[in-house]
């Protein structure tokens, strides 16, 4: 096996985890910043339409490394996809898959499921709860947090601050109650 | 003027450390390029280790699998090794300066916005990073998300007064 057929298929946990730890010294020495990427949706917001909200009144430009860092995270994830693509279909755990097509999903072969995620589901009731209504939470519920799974659950975990081991009990609290409670539900109205 | 600057990235870092910049000396357009091939990398790893996956967060919500544990668990180990190897040999940044990490302040914030953010970590199946991934890996609806979510913070940022924190 080359390389590149190395590559490609998929990275086991105990590669990726610690790569991903790797980024908080990396980014502190490279120039003092904090990994935390839910910050660029703020730097977007500040640069792009401030409306004269105090909340957005402030030096966005010291954050322009978010949007280099995410513009990146958008290259790389093309790079991963379109020359290192995995040949094979992802395994999903047979519990997850078999409670997911219990619910009507039929599609397991891409990162996502296609028949939420495809294009032609952007103007449907799907697009409307899981791209818009989806997308608002995280926006909302991140900067209301001060921070998503970077800032808090790996920098500031990372970094011993007891705030931050709040919000990840949160993250998760929601993120479980979600599944299990309000997720069958939305099934039953788009598939 | 240079007063009025300092009180603004203060007033920056007091209420929001995520991700923050505490770099002194001012940095040129062109030395921004280090953190795009840093998120680069961070990119491919994400998608190459299917944590942009909307079913490997299913999977962690349901506890079917490791995957998501392992990940998460060992980048916080290997952050929190080197960040304390960083403070013990007192290692500068590559400009000379001292590395400086702002304290997180608790808010009530954190429990309320984890919630709604969970929530739509469950449903999106993507935090805001994995969201880029996506794009960038060609789901493209997923620029609709994004959209949203920005919507989500600007909303965030004008009802800020009003919610408990």
């Amino acid at each position: 096996m080359d390389v590149i057929e190395v590559l490609r298929e998929p990275w086991p946990w105990y590669v990726a985890g610690p790569l991903i730890g790797l980024t908080v010294p990396a980014l502190l020495l490279l120039g003092n910043k904090s990994f935390g990427i839910s910050s660029s949706l703020r730097h977007i917001c500040a640069a792009v339409i401030p409306a004269n909200i105090s909340f957005f009144k402030y030096d966005w430009k010291k954050g322009i490394w978010n949007l280099f860092f995410v513009a990146g995270i958008t290259i790389g994830g093309f790079i991963a996809s379109f020359y290192l693509a995995n040949p094979d279909k992802i395994v999903i755990a047979d519990a997850t898959q078999q409670t997911l097509s219990g619910y009507g999903l039929t599609s397991f072969s891409g990162l996502m499921p296609m028949e939420i995620f495809g294009t032609s589901s952007i103007l449907s009731l799907k697009g409307l709860i899981f791209l818009v209504f989806g997308g608002f939470l995280v926006g909302f519920g991140t900067r209301y947090a001060g921070g998503c799974t970077s800032g808090h659950a790996i920098t500031g975990l990372a970094t011993l601050q007891w705030p931050s081991l709040v919000a990840t009990v949160s993250f998760f609290i929601g993120g479980l109650v979600c599944t299990h409670l309000l997720l069958p539900f939305l099934f039953t109205l788009v598939l | 003027m240079e007063k009025v600057e300092n009180t603004q990235v203060r007033a920056l870092l007091e209420d929001d450390s995520d991700g923050s910049n505490t770099q002194k000396l001012a940095e040129g357009f062109t030395s921004n390029f280090k953190y795009l091939v840093t998120g680069l990398l961070f990119g491919i790893v994400f998608v190459k280790a299917e944590i942009v996956s909307w079913f490997r967060i299913q999977e962690m919500f349901r506890f079917d699998s490791f995957h998501m544990y392992g990940v998460i668990g060992s980048a916080v180990l290997v952050g929190l090794v080197s960040v304390q190897l960083i403070k013990r040999f007192n290692l500068k940044t590559i400009s000379g300066e001292e590395v400086v990490i702002p304290d997180k302040t608790f808010s009530k914030g954190q429990i309320y916005g984890g919630l709604l953010f969970g929530f739509g970590w469950a449903i999106t199946g993507a935090c805001p990073g994995p969201l880029f991934a996506q794009i960038g890996a060609g789901y493209l609806a997923v620029i609709v998300t994004l959209l949203s979510a920005i919507a989500g913070t600007w909303t965030y940022g004008l009802l800020r007064p009003k919610l408990p924190h």
